[in-house]
């Protein structure tokens, strides 16, 4: 495989989200690497997967349910017992700076 | 001056909160106020070795959901984990649905206010489970409450077809109403059941190229009216950014700004990271959902007449003002009222008049629907066919409707003891009529020499017919007689 399939900008994209500092030398050198051995593992696409579902899970079971039904919750108490930090009400973590939550 | 033009483009996240009894996988109790961490077990705050099972109420409504949107609904679905650090994700990652969402493409019908409809596209909605809350006090700690860990979140995603803030707004406002009339979410925006996240952009024509200024998500909306503002005001911002730097979009520089409802501005939170990465794989501890025809049919079943659809038929049907059958529509509840009172022999835009002149007060006052005022649909019908055969007048018949939301649904009753019956019996109005012609021979020359007097010296002599009848005379019929004494 010979397709560069990692350019430049997006290695430098990786590059960000690892919070690495790369030179131009070394993003160059990077994207070809990282290329190099996607390439390589491309490899597997050589295998003919035609009719092969892709596996989901590999039990062959569905539709497992519980019904609607309110059973006990923990409480504040048990709910907190084993936290390294609480207040007898809250779990209590280090300041969060950035709201990184994705929900 | 250079010649700009520009297009607003916003597509809608929207996480809308299933009234379930209990969580997506555990069976802790949905909560809202109580105290926090208490609503929680090993499942939800992510124990090791505890392990979810779905809540089929859950699917079902989500399922219920989709045929409304009129989405595709493959028969394969399944869970993913979307992993992200963060202390309100107690097991570090959230599960999901990535590649095979419970429902595909579809779209809904938003009405615009020249009375026509658009349609927009949906891309998919699938269910996922809510984090908890985070509290941030302004000390060296933030605290953690795992309550709504848990609570199932209908994702839905919008394709970015809305072209304005009032647009966004009738999106929304229609799909409260949607999930309110399947009665899968209570969909109460003030108590986050509905969330909101537009991304919003614009593609902007300057000197005949096309531009596309960087797409902003916007958080913490918890009105329609924040709703539509933040679009509007984003709109303004993104123009004025424009000009200024012209910046416009390249991969990667998507923001996300939080809504301050004080000042109605949007504020920067974090410039995104584009391809956040999830690693999203499936889930090994759930098995896959599979949808057939049999159980698909079974939930269709719960389908009703979608709030939109009524709101045409009612314009259709009875003829009433496309605003008149949107307040009717606002609840099923109301709407389902309406129509039976129709079916009982009223007719159609009296039942709506004294709806919406009277009933929805009296609801508002008792905090109430209309159709919990514990008036029957026959009685109210019974009352619009007294008016509409002129037993009563128009006014008694609203003074006969607020006694009746007392529980008294004998209308007829309490026309006869308020003495709100009109006086139909042509023989005596005659009678009445004579009399007051006698007393007035002064008017009845006015009237018969023509001109400007004529029509007030007529007008002075039906006045006084109503009063000697004490207000109980049928208008039309007294004029009828009137017109005829006069020989006109």
């Amino acid at each position: 495989m010979s397709e560069n399939k990692i350019d430049i900008a997006r290695t430098r994209q990786v590059a960000k989200l690892a919070r690495l500092a790369l030179s131009e030398e070394e993003l160059s050198q990077f994207s070809t690497q990282l290329s190099d051995i996607l390439g390589y593992i491309e490899k597997l696409s050589e295998v003919d997967t035609e009719s092969v579902e892709p596996l989901a899970h590999c039990l062959p079971v569905k539709n497992v349910f519980r019904e609607d039904i309110v059973k006990p919750s923990l409480g504040t108490e048990k709910a907190l017992a084993n936290s390294p930090a609480d207040d007898d009400e809250f779990f209590k973590v280090p300041k969060i700076l950035d709201d990184g939550s994705g929900a | 001056m250079t010649n700009l033009d520009y297009k607003i483009i916003v597509g809608l996240e929207i996480h809308v909160q299933l009234a379930t009894k209990t969580k997506m996988f555990c069976g802790c109790a949905l909560s809202f106020g109580e105290d926090a961490n208490s609503r929680v077990c090993p499942v939800c705050i992510g124990m090791p070795g505890a392990l979810p099972v779905m809540n089929k109420q859950a699917v079902e409504f989500s399922l219920l959901a989709g045929l409304a949107l009129n989405c595709e609904i493959p028969s394969f679905t399944k869970w993913d984990r979307k992993s992200y650090y963060y202390p309100d994700l107690p097991k570090n990652y959230q599960i999901s649905q990535y590649d095979l969402p419970l429902n595909g493409t579809g779209f809904i019908e938003i009405p615009l206010e020249d009375g026509t409809s658009k349609r927009i596209r949906i891309t998919r909605a699938h269910l996922e489970e809510d984090a908890g809350k985070n509290i941030h006090a302004g000390d060296a700690f933030s605290r953690v409450d795992l309550n709504r860990a848990g609570t199932p979140l209908l994702e839905i995603v919008t394709e970015p077809d809305l072209s304005s803030g009032t647009e966004v707004r009738a999106l929304a406002i229609e799909l409260q109403r949607i999930v309110r009339y399947l009665g899968i979410s209570e969909a109460d925006m003030q108590k986050g059941h509905m969330r909101f996240e537009p991304n919003i952009n614009l593609a902007i024509t300057k000197d005949g190229t096309e531009y596309r200024t960087p797409i902003t998500e916007v958080k913490n909306l918890n009105s329609f009216r924040a709703l539509q503002r933040s679009v509007e005001y984003e709109a303004r911002r993104q123009l004025d950014e424009f000009i200024d730097t012209g910046k416009t979009m390249v991969m990667g520089n998507k923001s996300t700004y939080g809504w301050d409802d004080n000042r109605n501005v949007t504020v920067l939170q974090r410039e995104k990271e584009e391809a956040h990465d999830y690693r999203y794989f499936p889930d090994p501890d759930l098995v896959p959902v599979e949808v057939d025809e049999k159980w698909l049919s079974k939930i269709k079943s719960r389908l009703c007449e979608l709030p939109l659809q009524k709101q045409k038929r009612f314009v259709e049907q009875f003829g009433l003002s496309d605003y008149d059958a949107g307040v009717l529509t606002a609840d099923k509840a109301t709407a389902e009222f309406f129509d039976e009172t129709v079916k009982a022999g009223a007719e159609a835009k009296r039942v709506c008049n004294l709806l919406t002149q009277i009933g929805l007060k009296l609801a508002n006052e008792k905090n109430c629907s209309v159709a919990e005022l514990g008036i029957l649909p026959k009685a109210l019908a019974k009352l619009c066919v007294m008016a509409s055969e002129g037993q009563i007048s128009a006014s008694a018949a609203q003074t006969i409707l607020v006694e009746m939301s007392g529980g008294e649904n004998e209308p007829e009753k309490i026309a006869e003891e308020k003495n709100l019956l009109q006086k139909n019996d042509t023989g005596e109005l005659e009678k009445i009529v004579d009399e007051v012609l006698a007393n007035n021979p002064d008017a009845i020359a006015e009237v018969k020499a023509g001109g400007k007097k004529s029509k007030k010296a007529s007008g002075f002599l039906m006045g006084q017919i109503i009063k000697a009848t004490k207000g109980s005379a049928n208008p039309q019929m007294a004029a009828k007689i009137l017109s005829q004494k006069l020989g006109q």
